[in-house]
């Protein structure tokens, strides 16, 4: 059997864990985004002493270790999640701490007069995250965050350790019922290249839409 | 209580992680009164307005705005500073919205207008400084000085007891400088206290009552604008009146 019948017999159903794959990248991407926005409002309060070792520790770490702590782990401590919520929870938690980084990179390039100026027409220090720092941070942020995407849609293939099925793992399954283990990964590897290509150059067009007119830097 | 000063800094020192910038400096501005900040750069002028609303927290000393000590340590400060208007030299808007909004903004979440009156107050103001349709442009899409007078405006909106300016001309090319100073001098025109650091020394001789000139952190000469200008009485006020003229 050559490669193009071993493509039109298993292709689809090894493409098809892309739905699995795509639903968890971008629910904890999501989830990753809502964290990372806490984090960063609260590292400019004195809730920086959770946020600074939490980003440290997340990033000083790695993803797979984080599932395993969490699948495996927790239940010890009485906390039990199913896969899923596992892998959704350790990839969120994990990406919270990357993109908590990349909106610090974006606030540091608005310059600190802005910052003033607000403050001097007597916003408060929520008005002055809500209205001036953060709608600029998110903008200027989006080539990073666009990575960041990119890379949970492949970390993401570490849920196969725990068991679910998505694009890697339905990959193994090929691989271990055909004994044809080159094809089923090329495939895989694939797949996921197209996801991440195209979703990278999907990133200029959002960039260029949400552009601050006018706005050159950074 | 109406007090006749609306800004009064009793012996202020300042400064930033432990390097002295302001080393002592009292000084009054009256209800309608123009002073006018000189000195060489470094010598703690921007950071004087900084104080006067506790951008800066001075080390010791006290601040006083319209009648409320700021320093008190129970003074809503957000409110305090509502009742100012502040341009710096460059940055002062936010580039992700629109002109108009930029103007509107500090209306609605800082004086609670509508979204209506705020916008309807942000293109007066808008068109007092010479910029009726600009309101739907970006603030990067402007030159340099249209952007110093959308921030005129917005401080303008804020309808303050004084106006601070740092230096609001300096970071502009020589032929933005007259239209922003055009609008200034109307502004003064108006019953708005207005202590400004500048280098612009027609403006201070036409707008000022006071001139206070700065160095190393303190006031070494305060008087009448003419005064100062024309005859200061000393040596070091004579040669930085020299530097600049040049």
């Amino acid at each position: 059997m050559d490669f193009l019948s071993f493509l039109v017999e298993y292709g689809p159903y090894i493409a098809g864990g892309i739905v699995v794959t795509l639903e968890l990248s971008v629910s904890s991407f999501l989830l990753g985004l809502v964290l990372g926005v806490i984090l960063l409002g609260l590292s400019t309060t004195p809730g920086k002493v959770i946020a600074r070792p939490y980003i440290e520790i997340v990033r000083g770490t790695p993803l797979l270790v984080q599932i395993l702590l969490i699948y495996f782990g927790l239940p010890a401590l009485g906390i039990k999640f199913d896969a899923m919520t596992s892998i959704f929870l350790a990839l969120g938690l994990n990406s919270a701490a990357y993109q908590a980084e990349i909106f610090r990179s974006a606030v540091k390039s608005i310059p600190e007069v802005q910052i003033l100026s607000a403050e001097s027409l007597g916003f408060s220090g929520y008005q002055v995250y809500r209205y001036v720092v953060l709608p600029q941070a998110l903008r200027i942020s989006i080539p990073s965050l666009v990575n960041e995407f990119v890379t949970v849609i492949k970390e993401s293939s570490l849920a196969s350790v725990i068991g679910i099925v998505e694009l890697t793992r339905r990959g193994e399954y090929v691989a271990s019922y055909t004994y044809r283990a080159l094809e089923a990964y090329l495939v895989v590897a694939l797949v996921y290249f197209i996801v991440c290509y195209a979703i990278s150059h999907l990133s200029r067009r959002i960039e260029k839409a949400l552009k601050i007119p006018g706005y050159t830097g950074a | 209580m109406v007090s006749e000063e609306v800004l009064r800094l009793e012996d202020v020192e300042a400064g930033y992680e432990g390097v002295e910038v302001i080393r002592g400096v009292s000084l009054s501005v009256k209800r309608g009164e123009k002073v006018v900040i000189m000195g060489p750069s470094g010598s703690g002028k921007s950071t004087l307005l900084k104080v006067a609303v506790l951008l800066v927290k001075p080390s010791r000393g006290k601040v006083f705005l319209d009648g409320e000590e700021l320093t008190s340590g129970n003074v809503d400060l957000r409110k305090a500073r509502a009742k100012t208007g502040f341009v710096f030299q460059s940055y002062n808007l936010f580039p992700h919205i629109k002109v108009v909004d930029n103007v509107a903004l500090p209306l609605r979440i800082v004086k609670g207008y509508s979204k209506e009156d705020a916008r309807r107050t942000a293109l007066e103001l808008l068109r007092q400084v010479g910029l009726a349709g600009f309101e739907e442009k970006y603030p990067l899409q402007l030159s340099g000085g249209q952007q110093q007078r959308v921030a005129i405006a917005r401080a303008l909106a804020m309808d303050p007891v004084i106006l601070f300016l740092d230096e609001p001309t300096s970071a502009l090319d020589p032929e933005l400088k007259a239209e922003v100073i055009d609008v200034l001098l109307d502004v003064a025109k108006r019953n708005i206290a207005m202590l400004a650091v500048t280098h612009e020394l027609d403006f201070a001789r036409e707008v000022a009552d006071r001139i206070a000139v700065m160095e190393h952190g303190k006031i070494i000469e305060e008087g009448p604008a003419s005064k100062i200008l024309d005859s200061p009485s000393t040596e070091r006020v004579k040669a930085f009146l020299k530097l600049i003229r040049k």
